[in-house]
């Protein structure tokens, strides 16, 4: 895929940050594509430095980044080289926008939850309060909140409600790009559905793409065109989802989803032994070699990024 | 066709050990009779405002060396049925006994050694544990309060039951704080904590739903392992259908306070019967592409408030297969249409 027919074009993603006991090396070399209206899953477990990827793509960073690089392209413009005011004004909420972590309790109490939602449009377009309102509701329309809702204020709204309107004011500027960061880690599995039929159909009506960050392998397969997943701050493997989920090739995410209880089918799962490496201290080599059970000699080193039957796998089985 | 097949071999195979289970009634060690718990609304401080009815008419037994999943949606009343087993709440009505003792007669002493024989794992495993004691304080504290006055004994038993949760070699451990250690390391002290005082059951609250996928399995593996070796009785706690499977013999389903269905692992899994605990199974899923294909069928709605809950059986206004004038008028009871299978609902009459 080159620049010009994907969305998001992110190449050698680099962000390490300061901390008092050295750089914590959160995303290390990124390298991935995303089409117009397809959904990529970054899968990982807490600590792989997914939410950082999330932020770097945002550009969303805290004051000890110690080094952000690489290079990151939308709709085929670079962005990293734009100052951060352009971007602010140009890219973020405009093209691009974040559904963040527990978004449901980042809402603010004291303001109505409709204004919050218009407040976006207001800021990056310019448009006054009665026409942000409006846009507001229709999306409230299309995540399926009553529009009586817009005037409530966010301790009325259960938590499925308020993640709705969370993702709402992602829409509600009509970006080409959403990342949801862990959108339904905190809510039940009927509501985990509901939010996910929400997004579906927001995939097929409006043209969106979507990176969906999480740690939950069931429920990730619900969005997924793509999966890609992340381990100690790489991208270990990255495939179409039916193929992903039928065959995962690396080690890593053939564990990942042996340890996923089905619910659907008689299979004990499994776990894996040992910890993800700190991010303070990589081990030299591929980085899961300590806890893979098909390691060799040959893991020392560190594995290039392999091509085989469509998948993108970080492991020297696949030379 | 081959679908129904296999629910109908498989259901006459489990049935048989359930409903032998269920007969023999001297290896009950918990039975909760009608427990109700209801929380009063007060209005400025002293005027009556309702009734939260967070558990409303609640009867299970639970065997020896037996584990159940309750399984429920948050605000469904699953932790005040939980703090009434662990004696943290006092039943409105109801009672539970334990051992053949009902606890509203046990009196003071006879609830402190109550609480020893009923060990408490709880959800989040770092707010769990008192940041600023080592885990060798955090887990003989315990023993101190059960009156375990020899300090040699304190220090055997604490390393025997981390040997027991798999946190080898003990004496790296013992010295640190919680924060030094993982997410499932601290989970592993809590079941520690929790098993420290040798009870006779283990009431985890969710307690796998902080940690990684990976994690997670080694953490509910350890309860099963431990589960087994000392014939503990385990309550497991979640909100996923798909953990309880393997880590489970019997689910009972909750829904705004009430047990809605009742029965094995196998028998809910493979041929649920109350329209709740469809939608559940319906609404879970598994790790599949082809899930990005189609919507799932969630039941319209949210789940009712406790204070004014509706009239005859509470999920009538979400479901699908509503009766007009039976499913409103009266609390539906328990029918139970295959051995060892209870649903409160009137579709099974």
């Amino acid at each position: 895929m080159t620049t010009n027919d994907s969305l998001l074009h992110i190449e050698d993603l680099v962000l390490h940050f300061r901390t008092a006991r050295g750089a914590v090396q959160a995303v290390d070399g990124v390298n991935f594509d995303l089409g117009y209206k397809e959904a990529v899953v970054i899968l990982g477990e807490s600590g792989c430095g997914k939410t950082s990827l999330a932020k770097a793509i945002l550009r969303l960073l805290p004051r000890n980044v110690a080094k952000f690089s690489g290079k990151v392209y939308l709709n085929g413009v670079e962005l990293m080289q734009m100052s951060d005011e352009r971007f602010r004004q140009q890219v973020r909420w405009v093209q691009m926008s974040l559904v963040p972590q527990a978004a449901m309790n980042a809402l603010n109490p004291v303001v109505r939850v409709g204004d919050q939602v218009a407040e976006p449009i207001m800021v990056h377009t310019g448009v006054k309060k009665n026409k942000a309102i409006e846009q507001a509701r229709k999306m409230f329309q299309h995540v399926g909140v009553p529009e009586a809702f817009l005037s409530r204020y966010a301790f009325e709204l259960s938590g499925g409600m308020r993640q709705r309107a969370a993702i709402a004011m992602a829409l509600v500027t009509a970006p080409s790009l959403i990342v949801l960061d862990e959108p339904t880690s905190a809510l039940d599995v009927l509501t985990q559905a509901n939010i996910f039929n929400v997004l579906k159909r927001l995939k097929q009506e409006l043209e969106i793409s979507f990176i969906l960050i999480t740690h939950d392998i069931a429920t990730s397969s619900e969005l997924a065109d793509r999966v890609a997943v992340m381990y100690a701050g790489q991208i270990v493997e990255e495939s179409d989802a039916f193929s992903f989920f039928g065959e995962p090739m690396h080690p890593y995410s053939r564990k990942l989803l042996a340890s996923v209880p089905k619910i659907r089918a008689e299979q004990e799962p499994e776990f894996i032994v040992g910890q993800p490496p700190s991010l303070l201290a990589v081990p030299p080599g591929c980085r899961f070699a300590p806890r893979c059970p098909a390691r060799f000699d040959k893991c020392d080193q560190d594995p290039p990024v392999f091509k085989k039957n469509g998948h993108r796998v970080m492991c020297w089985l696949y030379e | 066709m081959t679908v129904e097949k296999n629910i109908n071999t498989t259901i006459q195979e489990d049935a048989l050990p359930v409903s032998a289970i269920a007969d023999s009634g001297d290896n009950v060690l918990l039975s909760i009779q009608n427990l109700r718990v209801w929380f009063e609304l007060r209005k400025f401080g002293f005027g009556h405002a309702g009734y939260v009815r967070a558990v409303d008419g609640v009867n299970f037994k639970l065997h020896r060396g037996e584990a159940i999943g309750i399984v429920g949606e948050s605000g469904c009343g699953k932790s005040s049925l939980m703090r009434t087993i662990l004696g943290l709440h006092l039943p409105t009505r109801g009672e539970v006994v334990f051992d053949g003792t009902k606890i509203s007669e046990m009196g003071t002493q006879g609830l402190r050694w109550y609480r020893s024989q009923i060990g408490y794992v709880q959800q989040d495993p770092y707010g769990a544990l008192p940041p600023f004691m080592t885990i060798q304080r955090i887990l003989e504290e315990p023993l101190v309060i059960h009156g375990v006055k020899d300090k040699e004994e304190r220090i055997r038993r604490t390393h025997k039951v981390f040997e027991e949760v798999k946190m080898t070699p003990v004496e790296d451990f013992l010295p640190k704080y919680p924060h030094m250690l993982s997410g499932g390391q601290q989970q592993r002290v809590v079941i520690a904590r929790a098993m420290i005082l040798e009870p006779k059951i283990i009431v985890a609250d969710e307690p796998v739903s902080m940690l990684d996928a990976s994690v997670r399995v080694e953490i509910l593996k350890l309860l099963r392992g431990l589960q087994e070796t000392h014939e503990l009785s385990v309550i497991y706690i979640t909100h996923d259908l798909s953990t309880v499977r393997y880590f489970s013999e019997r689910i009972f389903v909750m829904y705004a306070g009430n047990l809605v269905e009742k029965a094995g692992v196998n028998q809910i899994l493979k041929n649920p019967l109350h329209p709740y605990t469809h939608a559940l199974i319906a609404a879970t899923s598994d790790p599949d592409a082809n899930n990005a294909l189609s919507f799932k069928e969630v039941p319209p709605g949210e789940p009712p408030s406790l204070v004014t809950p509706p009239s005859g059986c509470r999920f009538h206004p979400r479901c699908s297969q509503f009766m007009e004038g039976v499913c409103d008028v009266e609390d539906p009871p328990d029918f139970e249409p295959e051995p060892g299978h209870q649903v409160a609902c009137y579709l099974y009459q």
